[in-house]
């Protein structure tokens, strides 16, 4: 069990250096991100070999502008401070897991 | 063997919910699967203004919510996610949702409509790099920035005057010379100075490497080509029923695919049941779906009556 980690501009670098990192950039007041939301909660719950959290695009603007966020929510993973996959909308849990297995390899 | 519940209604818009209501009320212990985008279309809207009782407007995502509470408050049991398969060629009839079963003597079907795409091949691959469907989500990254919006109803003209909040200019593009949106959006568009309307043409391509950079158009009356700069698309061209998994069950149009509807909300099948925008080409509204909601849950209660 893990909990869900909170992204922000100042942690993100040194958060997703090593290993691979789901990030899901969202904010209060887009719809699907609220959908998105619960299904990212559970999925750090189960997921070990990996880590998983949120990052507010409204607070911190200079992260989704770097990795070039234009919609939300948007779910990039990261391997080892690179990203590997990038998913636009909402994704299910199990074909989360997937992905994150697959990035785990 | 899965409970056979006496009733499972699919869809959580308006009309779902207000089932849900209307059933729960009824004692009928709904089971209720919300899909994949609970609260359906209203969680990408804004302000809704015409839904009655809310004088002040209420925002569509707080709407929903309270149509979601409401039906858990009087015993709806509500499971977050999607039916993939139906069989609803024997009683009780049945549905699977993620590999499991549930069964139920009725059913009423509210999934609703989703927002269709053109068709462009450059479209899809510029999905999330500044074309979108959702103006309430993304229009926040395009700050400053030129913008178009393709469409020319109600929901085209919304998504524009919200954009004017962010973007420098925003430009509609709509395939006739005429509007079908609303008066009052119509006004209230041609009176935006951020908003220019580009009339009789067809966005054909959308340019850019790794993000948007222009759109390619074309004149459907001139033939004439040319291209408009912007770094953002957003597709407002109306909806589609979301009938795919009842088709080969369920009597539905050939052309469009909407849910044809016999004596108020009954379907091909008795003790199926419909209602909202999956079986409405013509009203589409949240109080029409949450009205026909209602009318399909006490139909189905009948139906539950008369069939025990």
């Amino acid at each position: 069990m893990s909990e869900e980690i909170t992204f922000t501009d100042q942690n993100f670098k040194e958060e997703i250096k090593t290993g691979v990192v789901l990030v899901d950039f969202w904010a209060p007041w887009c719809g699907p991100c609220q959908q998105q939301g619960p299904v990212i909660e559970e999925l750090a719950k189960e997921v070990e070999n990996a880590k998983i959290g949120k990052l507010n695009v409204d607070n911190n603007q200079v992260t989704a502008q770097e990795f070039g966020v234009m919609s939300i929510p948007t779910l990039i993973i990261f391997k080892d401070g690179n990203p590997v996959e990038t998913l636009v909308g909402v994704h299910k849990k199990e074909d989360l897991k997937k992905k994150i297995e697959a990035a785990t390899k | 063997m899965p409970d056979i519940k006496q009733l499972i209604i699919i869809g959580s818009g308006p009309a779902g919910y207000t089932a849900g209501i209307y059933a729960s009320r009824a004692q009928l212990k709904p089971l209720l699967f919300t899909g994949q985008e609970p609260g359906g279309q209203l969680t990408s809207t804004t302000e809704v203004e015409n839904y009655p009782g809310f004088e002040q407007g209420i925002q569509g995502p707080e709407l929903m919510q309270k149509f979601r509470k409401q039906a858990e408050k009087f015993g709806t049991e509500i499971i977050d996610s999607k039916i993939d398969k139906i069989d609803f060629s024997a009683k009780p009839f049945r549905v699977w949702s993620m590999d499991k079963e549930y069964q139920a003597k009725s059913i009423i079907i509210a999934t609703g409509a989703q927002a269709n795409w053109l068709g462009l091949k450059n479209e899809t691959r510029l999905k999330g790099r500044g074309v979108s469907s959702c103006a309430t989500c993304d229009g926040f990254f395009f700050k400053d920035k030129d913008v178009v919006v393709v469409g020319g109803g109600d929901v085209a003209l919304e998504d524009s005057i919200f954009l004017t909040k962010f973007a420098k200019t925003v430009k509609i593009i709509h395939r006739r010379g005429c509007l079908r949106a609303s008066e009052i959006m119509q006004k209230r568009a041609k009176e935006n100075k951020k908003i220019e309307f580009i009339w009789n043409t067809d966005v054909i391509d959308v340019l850019g490497e790794n993000k948007v950079q222009a759109v390619r158009v074309k004149n459907n009356q001139t033939n004439e080509e040319t291209e408009i700069k912007c770094e953002g698309m957003f597709v407002a061209i109306g909806h589609h029923p979301s009938s795919e998994i009842f088709k080969d069950q369920i009597e539905v149009d050939k052309i469009k695919g909407y849910i044809i509807v016999h004596d108020e909300t009954r379907t091909s099948v008795d003790g199926v049941f419909v209602a909202g925008d999956v079986a409405d080409f013509k009203y589409r509204q949240a109080v029409t779906a949450a009205g026909m909601g209602c009318m399909a849950a006490i139909d189905a209660e009948k139906y539950l009556e008369d069939n025990k």
